[in-house]
C-alpha cells in the first residue's frame, strides 16, 4: 500500500524579486512551501548563487583561489571569470576597502570600479558595503544613482541608516535594497516594516537575517529562518516574506578552522580545503533553514552547492 | 500525546460507579485527557482498552539505543519538527563505511578526529562495516572493527553474512541495515535473535513503509529508517515525510529514527558529502555516513550539530575558569569575558589571531552575552572580582593587568576599588578589533 502524500502547501508564498536585467536577471523567491521541500509543490525559482569579489582583492595564499583568479588583474577582470562560472547566478562585490578605518577608498573610485564591473559582464551585480554605518549610507546612494537601469542589490540596510539608503535605492533610482538585521525575527519584521513604511515595495527589497558559521551559534540562523518562514508561509506575515539573502562566505572565511595556519595546526591539514568545507557546511545548513539565496567565495564551494541544489530540485 | 476525552471516554464501562473519585465516567475521561489523572485509577477498564489507551499515549517517535557500555548512543524520540519548539533531544550521528579491504587504512585515519569542543567528545561515533561479497571477510571485518570499541553498523542485506558479523560483535549492540522486502523474514528473525536494531531499506518510500508495516506485524518496532540512496532528492524527500508523518500525522510506523549514506549519494566526492551531512544534521538525519571525516569536515559539522542541538531556551556556555591562549604563563596579560559560548569563541579566536600570550578568565555570567549579562547583574565588578578571588587567581597569575569588555567600560572603577592592586585596562567594543589592541598593548 503506497504511503499516503501530505504535502504542505500554503496559500501564502515568498515574494519574488529581480535582480539584474536582461536574459541573465535572477528571480528570488517565489516558494509556496517550507525551503528546498520542491517534493511538496515545484519550487519555480530555485535558490540562487552568488559569488563574492572584494575591492580589497583576493587572499592569494589559498593557491585554488589564486588559480582561479591567475591573470585577472583588476576587479572587472575578476568579476568575467566569476561570471564565467558554472552554477554563479549573480556576482557580488563587497567594498571592503571602502572602511574608512581601513583604506578607506573614496566613493568615487568605488562607484567607478562598480560601473565597470557591471559593463562588463551581464551577470547581476549585488554590492556589499564596508560594515561602516555613515561611509555604507553614502556609498549606496552613490551607487543607487550611478548604476541606475543595472538593477542592482545593495546590500544592506541597518536600523541606522536605512532611510536614505531606501530613499535612493528602493524609492528614486529603483534599484534593490537588502535589509540586513541581528539574527532576530522581530528585529528583521520591525525594519521591514520601517522601510516599507517609506513606500518601499516589498518586491523591492530582500531580507539579510544575519547569519554565523557552522559551529558559531548557528542555531540562532537556523531558529531564527525558520520561524521567519513559518510567519511568512503559514502566518501570511506580509513584513517577512521577501526572499533572504546570506552572505555566507564573510563568516566562513572568517573564523579559526578557515584561517589558522597549518603549521599551527598540523593535523588540520591545509587552510584552504579547511575554507572550503567551513564555507560548504555553512551555505548547505543555511539553504536549508531558508536562504533564497547565498554569497560564496570559492569556485569549489559554488561547484558543490549549486549541484546540491540542482539535487533538490 | 493528544487523545481527545471522548475516545477514552469509549473505552470505559460507562457505569459512573464513582471508584474514581470522579462523579461520571466522561469527567474522569476529560480528565485523563488533560492528564490530570491517571488512567489507572479507573478499575473497570479492560486489559484490551488499557492496550490501545497505551499505544495511543506513546511517543510519536521512538527513543531507540545502538551500541553498549561507554559506545551506547541514544537515536530518536524528537517532539518537534523545529528546535525554538522544543530542544532536538538526539544528536545525530556520524560513520564512517569501512570494508575488507581497506578497514586499516581507514580506522588509522578516523582515529585521528578525536577532540573537545565545549565540553562534547567530538569523534566518528560509529563504523559501517560494508558486504563485500565474502563472508568470512566479513566476520574478521566485524571482529577487527569490534576491537575498536565504537558501535557498528552491519551494512548488509545478505542473511548469511548478517548472521556471521552478528555472532562476533552481538554483544556491542550493533544496528543489523538491512531488512528489504526480499529478506523481511530472515532479518526479523536474525534481529530477533541477537536482539540489535533493525535497519529497513526499499527502493522508495512506499516499499519501506510495506516493509515496516510487515516488521510491525511481526511484533519488533526496534526499527531505523534508511533513507535510501536512489537520489539527493528522494533521500531528503523521504527524510522530511517520515519525520513529518510521525510527528505532524502521527503515523507511529514512520517514528522511527533515519540513516542516511551521504557515501553513496555522491560516491568519491567529500564536498558534497559535507554538504549533504550539513543538510541532514539540519533536517531530519538521526546517523549519518560518510566516506571518511577529516578535520576540514568534522571541524564545522561537529559544530553545525553541537548548535543545532543546543536547548533554545538555555544557550550554550564554556566552563569557568582560565583559558592560557597563545601560550600564557603567570606574566601574561590577563582578558576577561563572560561564559556565553558565542562570545568565548569569537573572543578567544581573535586572541589567538593576535598571537599576544594572554590569559582569558571566564567567570559563570549566565551563559548571556556581555551587555546582556551585565543588564542582568551576571557580570559585575563584584562578579569579577569575587570570581579572581575564589580561583586564588591573584596568587596563580603575576601579570595583574586585566583587560575588560569594552562594553561593559562602566565597571572600571569599581573594579579598580575591588581590586586594588590590580590595573584595569578597556578593550573595544568590537572583538574584531582586538587583534590591533593586543598587538599594540603588547609592543608598548
Ligand atoms: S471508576 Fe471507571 S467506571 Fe467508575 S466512574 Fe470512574 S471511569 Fe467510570
Amino acid at each position: 500500500m503506497p504511503l499516503k502524500k501530505t504535502p504542505q502547501v500554503f496559500s501564502a508564498s515568498i515574494d519574488t524579486v529581480t535582480i539584474g536585467t536582461g536574459e541573465k536577471a535572477v528571480t528570488l523567491g517565489g516558494a509556496n512551501v517550507m525551503p528546498l521541500y520542491a517534493f511538496d509543490a515545484p519550487i519555480e525559482n530555485k535558490p540562487a548563487l552568488g559569488l563574492e569579489l572584494s575591492d580589497a582583492g583576493y587572499n592569494a595564499e589559498l593557491p585554488k583561489l589564486a588559480d582561479f583568479y591567475a591573470g585577472a588583474e583588476t576587479l572587472a577582470d575578476q568579476a568575467k571569470r566569476a561570471a564565467a562560472l558554472d552554477g554563479v547566478d549573480f556576482v557580488t562585490i563587497t567594498l571592503n576597502a571602502a572602511d574608512p578605518t581601513g583604506e578607506n577608498r573614496s566613493i568615487e573610485d568605488c562607484v567607478a570600479e562598480c560601473k565597470s564591473v557591471c559593463e562588463t559582464i551581464d551577470l547581476p551585480v549585488a554590492i556589499q558595503g564596508c560594515g561602516n554605518i555613515e561611509k555604507d549610507e553614502q556609498l549606496f546612494d552613490a551607487l543607487a544613482e550611478a548604476l541606475q537601469g543595472e538593477n542592482v542589490l545593495l546590500l544592506s540596510a541597518r536600523e541606522e541608516n536605512y532611510k536614505s539608503i531606501a530613499a535612493a535605492a528602493g524609492l528614486a533610482y529603483g534599484q534593490k535594497l537588502g535589509a540586513e538585521s541581528a539574527v532576530d525575527i522581530n528585529l528583521a519584521k520591525q525594519l521591514n516594516v520601517l522601510i516599507t513604511q517609506l513606500g518601499v515595495q516589498p518586491t523591492s527589497m530582500v531580507m539579510n537575517l544575519g547569519s554565523a558559521a557552522s559551529g558559531y551559534g548557528f542555531e540562532y540562523v537556523a531558529s531564527t529562518m525558520d520561524r521567519v518562514k513559518s510567519a511568512a508561509l503559514a502566518q501570511n506575515d506580509a513584513m517577512l516574506q521577501m526572499p533572504v539573502v546570506t552572505p555566507v562566505a564573510d563568516d566562513a572565511w572568517s573564523v579559526k578552522e578557515s584561517i589558522a595556519s597549518e603549521e599551527d595546526f598540523p593535523e588540520w591539514g591545509p587552510v584552504e580545503e579547511r575554507g572550503v568545507q567551513m564555507e560548504i557546511s555553512t551555505a548547505a545548513a543555511c539553504l536549508a533553514s531558508g536562504s533564497d539565496a547565498v554569497i560564496l567565495r570559492h569556485p569549489d564551494s559554488v561547484a558543490t552547492i549549486s549541484a546540491l541544489i540542482a539535487g533538490l530540485m | 500525546m493528544a487523545l481527545k476525552g471522548l475516545d477514552i471516554f469509549k473505552l470505559t464501562p460507562k457505569s459512573n460507579c464513582k471508584e474514581c473519585g470522579v462523579p461520571t465516567c466522561m469527567a474522569f475521561s476529560m480528565k485523563v485527557a488533560q492528564g490530570a489523572i491517571d488512567i489507572s485509577k479507573c478499575p473497570h477498564l479492560s486489559e484490551d482498552a488499557l492496550a490501545k489507551l497505551s499505544e495511543a499515549t506513546a511517543p510519536l517517535m521512538k527513543t531507540l539505543s545502538i551500541g553498549a557500555g561507554e559506545a551506547e548512543h541514544k537515536l530518536g524520540g524528537e517532539t518537534v519538527l523545529y528546535r525554538h519548539e522544543k530542544k532536538f533531544v538526539s544528536r545525530d550521528l556520524f560513520a564512517v563505511t569501512v570494508n575488507a579491504q581497506n578497514f586499516d587504512e581507514k580506522w588509522a585515519e578516523t582515529e585521528k578526529i578525536d577532540y573537545e569542543r565545549i565540553g562534547e567528545r567530538m569523534y566518528v561515533e560509529l563504523l559501517d562495516l560494508e558486504y563485500t561479497g565474502d563472508v568470512a571477510a566479513y566476520a574478521e571485518l566485524a571482529a577487527k572493527a569490534k576491537g575498536t570499541g565504537r558501535t557498528l553498523i552491519i551494512d548488509t542485506t545478505d542473511a548469511e553474512a548478517a548472521r556471521a558479523a552478528l555472532e562476533v560483535v552481538a554483544e556491542t549492540k550493533p544496528l543489523l541495515n538491512g531488512a528489504n522486502a526480499e529478506n523481511t523474514e530472515e532479518f526479523v528473525a536474525l534481529a530477533k535473535e541477537f536482539k540489535v536494531v533493525l535497519g529497513v531499506q526499499g527502493e522508495d518510500l512506499d516499499a519501506i513503509y510495506d516493509t515496516i508495516k510487515a516488521i510491525e506485524g511481526k511484533g519488533y518496532k526496534d526499527l531505523v529508517i534508511d533513507l535510501g540512496s536512489a537520489s539527493i532528492k528522494s533521500a531528503f524527500e523521504n527524510a522530511v515525510r517520515v519525520r513529518r508523518g510521525a510527528l505532524k500525522g502521527g503515523d507511529r510506523s514512520l517514528g522511527y529514527p533515519s540513516i542516511v549514506n551521504v557515501a553513496e549519494l555522491a560516491p568519491g566526492d567529500l564536498h558534497m558529502q559535507q554538504a549533504l551531512a550539513s543538510l541532514f544534521t539540519v533536517k531530519y538525519g538521526s546517523i549519518v555516513v560518510l566516506e571518511q571525516m577529516t578535520y576540514a569536515m568534522a571541524l564545522p559539522l561537529y559544530g553545525l550539530r553541537q548548535n543545532i542541538y543546543t536547548d533554545p531556551q538555555k544557550p550554550m556556555t564554556v566552563e569557568p575558569g582560565v583559558y592560557a591562549i597563545n601560550g600564557a604563563d603567570e606574566n601574561a596579560v590577563c582578558c576577561t569575558t563572560v561564559d556565553f559560548a558565542l562570545t568565548y569563541f569569537v573572543v578567544s579566536g581573535e586572541l589567538e589571531r593576535s598571537g599576544v600570550p594572554v590569559n582569558l578568565i571566564i567567570s559563570d555570567a549566565g551563559g548571556y552575552s556581555v551587555l546582556t549579562a551585565w543588564a542582568a547583574g551576571k557580570l559585575s565588578a563584584g562578579s569579577i572580582s569575587k570570581f579572581i578571588a575564589d580561583q586564588g587567581i591573584d596568587e596563580k597569575i603575576k601579570n595583574h593587568t586585566l583587560i575588560i569588555p569594552g562594553k561593559v567600560a562602566v565597571l572600571k572603577g569599581e573594579l579598580e576599588q575591588k581590586l586594588p592592586d590590580w590595573k584595569i585596562v578597556v578593550a573595544p567594543n568590537e572583538a574584531t578589533d582586538l587583534v590591533k589592541f593586543l598587538k599594540d598593548y603588547a609592543a608598548a
